[in-house]
């Protein structure tokens, strides 16, 4: 086993895109679950509907690939409303179980033959990131940063995807410490409070759904542009949970638990394989073959969301005095 | 006394000289019971009502009703003239009907300023894109920050000022939730027993505290269970039982009165009426 | 004391006892106890490099001639793939292991006016276990299919809908039960199936055992699998006052992590489990034993329930406490203790319908998580909390996931239940049974 290889795999984590994609999923559901209190089960699905807005938007509406962003977060919008308006008014575990189907039926909706044509069907949607690099300032040609070595094309994407994740702690910051942000916590706290001191506690629940479901959107963007695909299979149920595990990790109500939540949770995901996948390799673990041991980060993601919400809640950086579930 | 509150007698749903809120036909069932079966009630504006009956009476239910809080089976009324039946919480709110919870709702995690800035209406800041620029918002927030230090001061929640809500006494946050309540100015507001669990040490204040609202224009209703503050604050007094109105009138008449006793008796026993009597 | 925890677990093992009982009758009454005997030499990971390269393949023709693009589903113990024809009709796959694969045609990839010359076999078998290749044909001819009419579509939706719904209902029972009693929305109940379908698996088939004592076996440890489960992580929540939506996440870590240590050991591949039933036609229905036998237990079971629940002092305890914890515990109701019962009986139950979806369809580690919703979907629909509702809302939304199909693409069944999840939880939150709750 290299020690070294392991550290470098590790800490690449740090600053792969997919980290990115995954820590601005996680601001967004900070900005629902931390601050306002929703509970949404549906994270994926927003990812979601971000990236197909954006890849439909390049494949089938022929937009370049900007105005595709746009529409991709305009279709976020939509997607929180059509959601929202409806449900916002139900109890907070209804309004689980329901973000949580909506979720799985679009993605059914992406997946099944019948749209094969605009959605690709099973098999996804490929080749409409090209533009994206070709706004590439950067020179060619490798980059060598001490521990890693990038291409061009890698130091365009891991700019644009943390130059966003940076925005958006910022824009968060700048709201919640404002009055708007103070509405949003005393509605985590006690709708009815809100409601009777004369607040629209209705069109506030939206719009955190609305906003915290357009870092998810940036989020979904970023993600298959580093993957260069989108495949329905991405956007499972436990696309979200990990989201949630990323949140509870640093911290749900705070602005830099996300980011460092998200930096720890794949460091470590990355580095436990990498750990068990060499103790295996000299021959420290017989019962277990290597597809097994990536299995096993599975259930130390599982682990860790348990242990988190029963032993630390306010996570790695939260007050506990400031976050609480409400039951 | 001179009577500046009643048209012609004191009867279960009589017509006030000055009404603030007028409802007719107020019914809410739940199940197969009438919890709310309300013919016609008015209160008086400028002064400080006091809503009495026994437990499982349908007073909490009824300021639920009238404040949006629940939707009545049938029914209609109006506050300041306005029908405002049907209309939601928040909006009844912004009209400057203003209620407390029986159960207290302080943000627990919030601290007790910001628990107090939160009851200013109208904020700038409070709109999305305005929250963003923080001069578009900071002198509003310096004047509500005003008047919530001038009210915890007479609260005297000064010393709690940037503690967590949920580390305050049971009383405590009863007098945050009043206080927070009074940082929208309402012309009338609404308490769900202001009393229970308040260190006896603060009921007076608490009391002088309510007057002053008075005072200050603001009509009062209360629900409350202890019968000494009920005659010792309160200008007019209105009985329910069994989600109706029984009886209504001043309150040395009205705890004299044998229909009040008799409610009492008929559903309780025993604290009701000992507190009743202590009262007296 | 020990006298009590004995009383508790005969009442507790009465009920699975007579479930069992039943379920022991129906199936030794159809003389078809031999464990499936082909599978018996399937090991948890079960690529064997030492064998040469075995091949399934063959050619698609028409009128001598063969068709080019003509799309073939083989199947197979862990083993799943598509192969097109050529422009010689040939077509050919590489599959793993030794056993008999199944062959499916896609009859959508037929071109206009072709048919299969033989319209009712659209799956053969291609057997590799003895030899290394194995040839499948699909003779074709002028199409002959037969269109069924509406009404016999209708009859067979229905009748698959039904199946699934009881199938549904014996599963939705269990986290009815826990949510009336715990009020914990518990999503790591659908591992609770993958358990039972995958204990149904290890006893029928790598243990060989008869099919009902593999039954007896999976209910008995989905049972103490439940009361573990309660034992070892929900008692000890409940006694430090986590909060209930914190317990929800809780069961979703809990779900992750049973999930994986599943498919750890028992690898990825889909099994099957099904015995050598024989085919039955009821009308225009086409049915196996098995899934005739299961309904009937399906119904069994969910009788017996609601007689356990409406007719003994357990059962009567638990709505009380459903209804009322509070208002249960002051009346003398030990409420840790049905807390406990229902937890085992619920993972009963659970284990139960996972040992019959494994049955008729298939078992995986998936296989819970997969239906998970539309667990949630029937408990919410029926009003969450009470059993009569679980099953009312379980099977309607059998129905709907398999009358969807009539108008709706296959690959869309699910969505459809979701769809209609939504919308009563819209029109009517507290569910089709429910009650209006009493706010504030």
């Amino acid at each position: 086993m290299d020690l070294l290889l392991t550290l470098n795999l590790s800490i690449s984590e740090l600053v792969s895109p997919l980290t990115a994609a995954y820590i601005l999923c996680a601001i967004g559901l900070s900005v629902h679950f931390g601050y306002t209190g929703l509970l949404n089960f549906g994270q994926a699905a927003f990812a979601a509907v971000g990236a197909y807005g954006m890849a439909i938007g390049v494949l089938t509406l022929k937009l370049p690939l900007l105005a595709a962003m746009g529409f991709a977060l305009l279709c976020v919008v939509v997607f929180a409303l059509i959601l929202g308006i409806p449900t916002l008014r139900l109890r907070a575990d209804y309004l689980a179980i329901v973000t949580i189907a909506s979720a799985e039926v679009f993605r059914y909706l992406m997946s099944t033959s019948g749209f094969s044509e605009v959605t690709g069907g099973s098999n996804g949607l490929s080749q409409f990131g090209y533009e994206f690099y070709t706004w590439n300032p950067v020179p060619k040609g490798q980059y060598n940063l001490g521990l890693f070595t990038w291409t061009e094309e890698e130091v365009w994407l891991r700019l644009v995807a943390f130059s966003l994740v940076a925005l958006s702690a910022v824009l968060v910051w700048l709201m919640m410490r404002s009055p708007w942000g103070r509405v949003m916590k005393g509605i985590r706290e006690d709708e009815d409070a809100v409601r009777s001191l004369g607040k629209n506690v209705f069109w506030y629940k939206l719009q955190s759904l609305i906003i915290g479901g357009l870092f998810a959107g940036l989020g979904g963007i970023i993600f298959v542009i580093a993957m260069s695909n989108v495949q329905p299979s991405t956007w499972v149920t436990t696309f979200t949970f990990m989201i949630w595990t990323v949140l509870l990790l640093g911290g749900a109500a705070t602005i830099l638990g996300p980011i460092a939540g998200g930096m720890l949770f794949f460091v470590l995901l990355t580095l436990t394989n990498e750990l068990l996948d060499g103790l295996r390799a000299i021959g420290w673990l017989p019962f277990l073959d290597q597809p097994q041991v990536a299995q096993i980060r599975f259930i130390l993601i599982g682990l860790a969301l348990m242990l988190l919400v029963v032993f630390r809640p306010q996570g790695i950086f939260g007050n506990k005095k400031e976050l609480r579930f409400n039951a | 006394m001179p009577n500046d509150i009643v048209v012609g007698k004191a009867a279960p749903g009589c017509k006030k000289i000055d009404p603030i809120v007028v409802a007719s036909n107020v019914t809410r069932q739940f199940g197969g019971n009438l919890a709310v079966n309300v013919e016609h009630l008015e209160i008086p504006r400028g002064k400080i009502t006091a809503l009495i009956g026994p437990n499982g009476a349908g007073k909490t239910t009824l300021f639920n009703l009238l404040t949006g809080f629940d939707k009545p089976n049938t029914g209609e009324w109006t506050f300041e003239g306005k029908n405002i039946a049907g209309v939601s919480s928040y909006k009844v709110a912004r009209r400057g009907m203003i209620r407390t919870f029986q159960l207290t709702k302080s943000l627990n995690a919030m601290t007790v300023i910001e628990n107090m800035r939160l009851g200013a209406q109208k904020q700038r800041g409070e709109g999305f894109f305005s929250s963003l620029f923080s001069f578009l918002w900071k002198g509003e927030e310096a004047r509500i920050t005003e008047t919530a230090d001038d009210l915890l001061k007479r609260f005297k929640l000064d010393a709690k000022r940037e503690d967590y809500a949920g580390s305050l006494s049971g009383g405590q946050r009863k007098l945050l939730e009043m206080a927070r309540a009074l940082m929208s100015k309402p012309s009338l507001i609404m308490l769900d027993e202001p009393m229970a669990g308040v260190n006896p040490a603060l009921t007076q204040s608490l009391l002088e505290h309510i007057k002053g609202l008075k005072a200050g224009g603001t009509t009062v209703l209360f629900v409350e269970h202890d019968m000494h503050m009920v005659r010792h604050i309160s200008d007019w007094v209105i009985v329910m039982a069994e989600g109706k109105v029984v009886a209504e009138g001043e309150p040395n008449v009205v705890m004299k009165d044998q229909a009040v006793i008799d409610a009492y008796l008929g559903a309780h026993h025993d604290t009701d009426l000992g507190t009743m009597k202590k009262g007296k | 004391m020990n006298q009590l925890v004995a009383s508790r677990v005969t009442r507790v093992g009465l009920l699975f006892a007579a479930v069992a009982v039943f379920f022991s009758a129906l199936i030794s009454g159809t003389g078809a106890s031999a464990a499936p005997t082909s599978h018996t030499n399937i090991s948890f990971h079960n690529t064997d490099p030492s064998v040469s390269q075995l091949i399934v393949g063959g050619t698609v023709k028409n009128d001598g001639k063969g068709v080019a693009g003509i799309k073939l589903h083989v199947t197979g113990q862990g083993f799943d793939d598509i192969a097109t024809t050529d422009e010689n009709g040939k077509w050919q796959l590489v599959v793993p292991t030794k056993q008999k694969y199944k062959v499916e045609i896609d009859l959508t990839s037929l071109p206009k006016g072709v048919g299969l010359r033989d319209p009712n076999v659209t799956v053969r078998e291609a057997d590799v276990s003895v030899t290394d290749t194995a040839a499948v044909l699909f003779p074709l001819g002028k199409s002959t299919r037969v269109i069924q009419s509406f009404g016999d579509q209708l009859t067979i939706r229905l009748f698959a809908g039904l199946n699934l719904g009881l199938l549904l209902a014996v599963a939705a029972i269990g986290i009815s039960l826990i949510f009336g009693t715990t009020g914990l929305n518990n999503f790591a109940h659908g591992e609770m199936v993958s358990f039972g379908a995958l204990m149904g698996y290890t006893f029928a088939v790598i243990f060989n055992l008869p099919l009902v004592v593999a039954g007896l076996l999976t209910i008995l440890a989905s049972a103490i699998f439940g009361y573990f489960q309660d034992a070892a992580l929900w008692k000890p929540l409940r006694k430090r006052r986590v909060g209930l939506n914190q317990m929800m996440i809780v069961s979703i870590g809990l779900s992750i992590v049973i999930r994986y240590l599943l498919l750890i050991f028992f690898g990825g591949e889909t099994k099957v489990l099904s015995g050598t039933f024989e085919a039955v036609k009821l009308g225009p229905i086409d049915t196996t034993m098995s899934t005739i036998w299961s309904m009937g237990l399906a119904v069994f079971t969910l009788a017996g329930v609601a007689l356990f629940l409406t007719r003994t002092r357990i059962g009567k305890a638990t709505r009380a406490v459903s209804d009322n914890s509070a208002l249960a515990a002051a009346s003398g109701i030990d409420v840790e203790r049905i807390i406990r019962i229902v937890w085992v009986v619920a993972g009963g139950l659970t284990g139960l319908s996972g040992l019959l979806y494994g049955l008729q369809f298939q078992a995986s580690w998936l296989t819970g998580s997969q239906i998970l919703l539309l667990l949630f979907a029937a408990v919410t629909l029926g009003g969450l909390g009470t059993a009569l509702g679980a099953t009312v809302g379980a099977l309607i939304i059998g129905f709907v996931v398999e009358l969807s199909s009539l108008i709706l693409p296959v690959d869309l069944k699910y969505a459809a239940a979701l769809v209609i999840l939504i919308l009563v939880l819209l029109v009517r939150p507290q569910g089709v049974l429910g009650k209006k709750q009493r706010i504030g």
